[in-house]
Parts: C-alpha cells; structure tokens; sequence
C-alpha cells in the first residue's frame, strides 16, 4: 500500500474512532452569547462551491480588467502571469507532467473559490476592501483571461457557481 | 561482580551495527563509564592552559537583578529561527524551527516555527470572538474569558506544516541545518477547550458534516475540517506551554488538531461553520492539495506521516575528532506513538535500535539517542521511525517513486547526514 494510501486510510480510521461518547460527556459552563442573524450575516464571507454565501451584485472581465490593473498588476504580473508573486493564468496542460504550472485555470477545481479568496484576502495590502461587484468583475476577468468563461459573461451568484472548471475532476477527495 | 559488569560492558561495546553502532543502552546501564577499563580511548583529555581562573568574575560582584519576564543568556541569542519572507510581503512566509540547537521534546515559544499568509495580527482579546454558527440550533459567540472558564484539557503534542521538508525535494540536496530544512515541526504543550463541547452547545446538527475554521488575520486563513475530527480530539488553544498563546502563533485562540497539518490548525480562530459539504477553499484546493504524477490532486490529506530526523550531528554542526558521540534525534507520527527508531551509520546498509527517551507520547515528538563510536572516517547517518500502526518512514526514493517530483507537501522521507572525515556535516541524497 502506497504511503498516500495509507495515510488516507489512518484519516478515516481516525475519524472512524471518534470519541462522540467521551465530548458529549463533557459539560461546559454554556457561557456562548446569542448572535443575532445581522452579527452572523456581517461576518460569514466563505462561499460554498453550490454558491451558498455568494452576496448580490456582478461584474465582467472588461470591468475586471480595469480593476486589475489598478490593484493587482504590480504582484501578479500583466494578463496574470505572475512575478513577483502567484502566477494566475495558464499553465494548461503542464499539471501532469514533471514541472507543473499550478494556476486558476490549469488547476483550480472550483470557480466559487476564486471569489471567496479575492474577497477575504486581496488586495495582500488591503483585504476585504474591494466592493462585491469589483470581486464578481475580477473573478470573471480571471476566468476569461484562462478561457474558462467569454468576455462578455456575467458573473454573479447564478451563474458562478455553474462555472466548471477544467480540472475538476482531477481532484480526489481522501474524506469522503 | 566486577568480572560480570566487565561483560557486561564489553558485551555493550560490540558493534550493533555498521560503522560503529553501539548499543542503545551503553549509555543507560553507565557502560560508557567502563569504556575507559575496556581499553578503549574516546575521550580526548585537554590541556590545562585551556582552564578558566580558579574564582571568576561573576563570583565576585552581585549578580542581576530579578526580571518580570525571564530573558535567555546573552551567550544563547545566536539560537534563533530561519526567517523567509515571500517577495513583495511583510509577514507572507515562514520561520523554521532550530532544531540542531535544541533538545528534550518541548519547543521553547520563541522557537516555535511559523507559518503565516498575510502577517501576525496585533489583536486585542476584549474585542476578539470566536463565533460559530451554521447548521447549529444556536449560533454562538465565545470570548477569550469565557472560554478560560470551560473545562480545560492539556496535550503535550507536535504542530508540523505539511510543507515541511519540502527542500529535500530539489535536484541537489540543500546544504542547511536540520532546522533549515526539517524546521517546520515544533513540539508544545497545548492547553484548550474542547472544540466538541463548544459544538454540541451550538446544537450542532446531524446534517453537518464538516466545519469551515476561519482566522481573523488579513488573509482570514480558512480550512475546512471534517466535523468527525472537530468532535474527536480537536481544541480551542488559549494556552501553549502553559503561557497565553505569542501572537504569531495564534494569539488569542487558535484551532488545534492533533497529528493533522499545520495549516489546518487556524490560528486567530474567529469563526467556525458548520456545514454538509467542505468550502473548498483556496489553501485546501489550490495549495495544500498533493498532486501526483497522473495529474489527479488529492483533497484533504490532513494526517501527518511517520518521520524522524537526526539532530545531532546534522547539516552545519561539526564532529571533535573521533570517539564516543551520542546520536539524538526526533521522531513523530500523525496517527499516534512512535513504537521505534532505527539508526544507521552507513547510509542505510545496516541498522540498529535506537533509545527512544520518555515519555513516548501519542502524537507527539519522541527524542531518541544511539551511542556512535566514530572512528574518523566517512560516514552517513540516517534514521527511520515506524509508528504503533506499522507504518514505516519511507527512504527518499521510494517516496519520490511514488509521489514523482517534484512535490510540495508531506515530505517525510528518511534524511542523510554524511560526516566527513575533517568532521564536517552534511545532506546528501543516500
């Protein structure tokens, strides 16, 4: 059996052993406070790849375009090939070989997730700054840019999530 | 007596195996003592000139003062991290344990390594909360004092960032110390609430099936944990060797899961949802995801595999002249104890047991020692650990075999120290 093997093996054994018994009879002083709906919907940004979370709004690469190069050209380079920092276009085909180019396109296997990321952490010098539309116009500026969506598609929370990436279905998850 | 201890000691003596291997014991039984009565010469005596005065200066004026936060010696400050920051970034990187400096299990706060994706948030506890809501009945809010008044649980056990190791990967092997290359794994005692007890206060619902952790750094650095894992063993830290967590490792709490990678114990933990299905963030997709040679990633590999590495001597250090040495190391497993360390002086020709020291604690790291009579001439060091489920730490070529290269995450290949007769110390691919 191959390490990988393994390993994936001993996480379900892991999770097989789990002491449900051992936590429930633990009691804790019950000591959390009541969030109201407005406290959680203020502070959960993570976008489920069904789309779950996504806000209103919407943007086009030709939108995303301007955005990028006001806020994103100087670390991830013209047309996102990156240098200083991640490259974020191109690199198809290269994944199974011995140099792969891990990008948005080439690698990535949800569309969902490059929303949720530009959102909660870029720009790296201002996070959670870029308005929900400017994040729809990015994501659809970077999709379009890896040929995954037309210029003129719009992303909002309907048709992201019906985005599908090209190497989806390369991804093997070790927990069911 | 005197005639069995002599056996004993001579018995003790004989190679256990290649290149001067001695037994685990020698040193536990006081055979070394009887090194010299066996005839053998591993002590080098110095000359007097080398000794300091008979009363020196510090014995003879007061000393310092008491501190209110103990400072290490003067002498010691040059035992310190290897920093790397991303280009472009302030606090985007890593810093690596030194662990050719250090000894026991127990990582000093200050050494403990660190990985960061967007700095070390400076953040005020009165206005820090961890909420956690989702599929919950009751979405609820904790503070750093409400969760000092829970029942707390305390585990002495390691924290690695599957990274780790990684430089092992590269066509030539890297000519850094053990905590250059293997410096991403730290040992504390960690100190929490159990995760589980704040769940099921929730009301977390049967339909969740995983958790999103989120910390609230400026990369709001999120994972998503299988919820079987978060009712196990996982805690909420507040305390790492019995002192409130430092910043950079999580300050005020920080999710932790024993034996899983790194990057998966958020630090900052500020939110916690419940969900059926993972998010699928970018670092668990995009980063720590283990591609393979036939393209297909690997989601979600979170147990850390069987390793250990040779502290002393490795890469950087250097031998005094042949003799008696005593090889230490550390081994870890993510799936629990470390049953046994191996060790070879002749790049994997031979083996022989190592001591493993206690306590051998689940999950955590294990100090292990070989009594090596070096006898001057070229010699490779290696160890290889097997936890208590069999598993085996691989050599590097087998790894490579099967993961290809190069690879980013979960390196945990037995590492090569080759001494050289002037008594240098370096990597090498054995």
């Amino acid at each position: 059996m191959s390490t990988l093997n393994l390993r994936a093996c001993t996480c379900v054994a892991v999770i097989a052993s789990a002491a449900w018994g051992s936590v429930r009879a633990q009691e804790g002083p019950g000591l959390g406070v009541a969030a109201t709906p407005e406290q959680v919907v203020g502070w959960a940004i993570s976008i489920l790849p069904d789309g779950t979370g996504l806000p209103a709004g919407s943007g086009t690469a030709a939108a995303g375009a301007e955005v990028y190069a006001e806020k994103c050209v100087a670390c991830h380079g013209v047309d996102g090939a990156g240098m200083p920092n991640d490259q974020l276009v191109g690199g198809h085909g290269t994944i199974a070989t011995a140099t792969p180019v891990r990008t948005i396109g080439s690698y990535w296997p949800y569309a969902t997730t490059v929303f949720d990321y530009i959102r909660r952490a870029m720009p790296l010098v201002a996070p959670q700054s870029l308005t929900n539309d400017e994040t729809y116009a990015l994501t659809a500026y970077l999709l379009h840019l890896n040929g995954i969506i037309d210029e003129g598609d719009v992303m909002n929370a309907r048709t992201l999530p019906r985005v599908e990436m090209p190497n989806h279905d390369n991804f093997v998850r070790a927990v069911p | 007596m005197r005639e069995t201890t002599s056996q004993t000691a001579s018995q003790l003596l004989e190679p256990v195996a290649g290149n001067g291997l001695l037994h685990r014991r020698l040193f536990l039984t006081g055979g070394a003592a009887l090194v010299g009565a066996a005839g053998l010469e591993f002590m080098t005596v110095r000359p007097a000139a080398a000794a300091p005065p008979d009363v020196p200066a510090w014995m003879k004026t007061p000393g310092a003062g008491m501190s209110a936060y103990g400072a290490r010696s003067r002498h010691e400050e040059g035992v310190v991290r290897t920093v790397g920051t991303t280009p472009g970034t302030i606090g985007t990187g890593a810093s690596r344990t030194p662990l050719e400096r250090l000894e026991g299990i127990i990582t000093p706060g200050a050494l403990h390594f660190e990985r960061h994706h967007n700095g070390i948030p400076d953040i005020d506890p009165a206005e820090h909360r961890l909420l956690i809501h989702g599929l919950v009945d009751r979405p609820l809010m904790f503070d750093l004092e409400s969760l000092s008044r829970y029942p707390l649980v305390s585990r002495i056990q390691f924290l690695e960032c599957s990274g780790n190791s990684g430089g092992n990967n590269a066509p030539e092997a890297p000519q850094q110390s053990a905590g250059g290359i293997h410096g991403l794994v730290s040992c504390s005692e960690w100190t929490g609430v159990p995760l589980g007890v704040l769940l099921e206060e929730a009301g977390v619902r049967r339909a969740a099936r995983w958790i999103v952790a989120e910390g609230a750094d400026a990369a709001a650095m999120s994972r998503s944990i299988p919820k079987l894992k978060a009712l196990d063993d996982a805690i909420v830290a507040i305390y790492q060797n019995g002192e409130r967590l430092r910043p950079g490792n999580g300050y005020p709490m920080r999710l932790f899961l024993p034996g899983w990678e790194g990057n998966a114990c958020v630090k900052w933990l500020r939110r916690v949802q419940a969900t059926s299905e993972p998010a699928m963030t970018k670092d668990e997709t995009s980063k720590y995801s283990d591609l393979m040679p036939d393209g297909k990633a690997l989601l979600f590999t979170f147990p850390m595999g069987v390793k250990s590495v040779i502290t002393s001597p490795s890469g950087g250090l250097s031998m005094h002249g042949p003799g008696l040495y005593q090889i230490s190391g550390i081994a870890w497993s993510g799936a629990g104890r470390i049953r046994g360390v191996e060790v070879s002086a002749d790049g994997g020709q031979t083996f022989a047991a190592a001591a493993l020291e206690g306590p051998v604690l689940p999950k955590a790291l294990t100090r292990f020692r070989m009594p090596w009579r070096w006898d001057g001439g070229t010699a490779v060091l290696q160890s290889r650990a097997i936890d208590e489920t069999g598993a085996v730490q691989p050599t590097r070529q087998a790894l490579l075999a099967e993961r290809g290269a190069p690879f980013r995450y979960h390196y945990h290949a037995i590492q090569s120290w080759e001494v050289s007769p002037e008594g240098g110390v370096r990597n090498v691919y054995a």
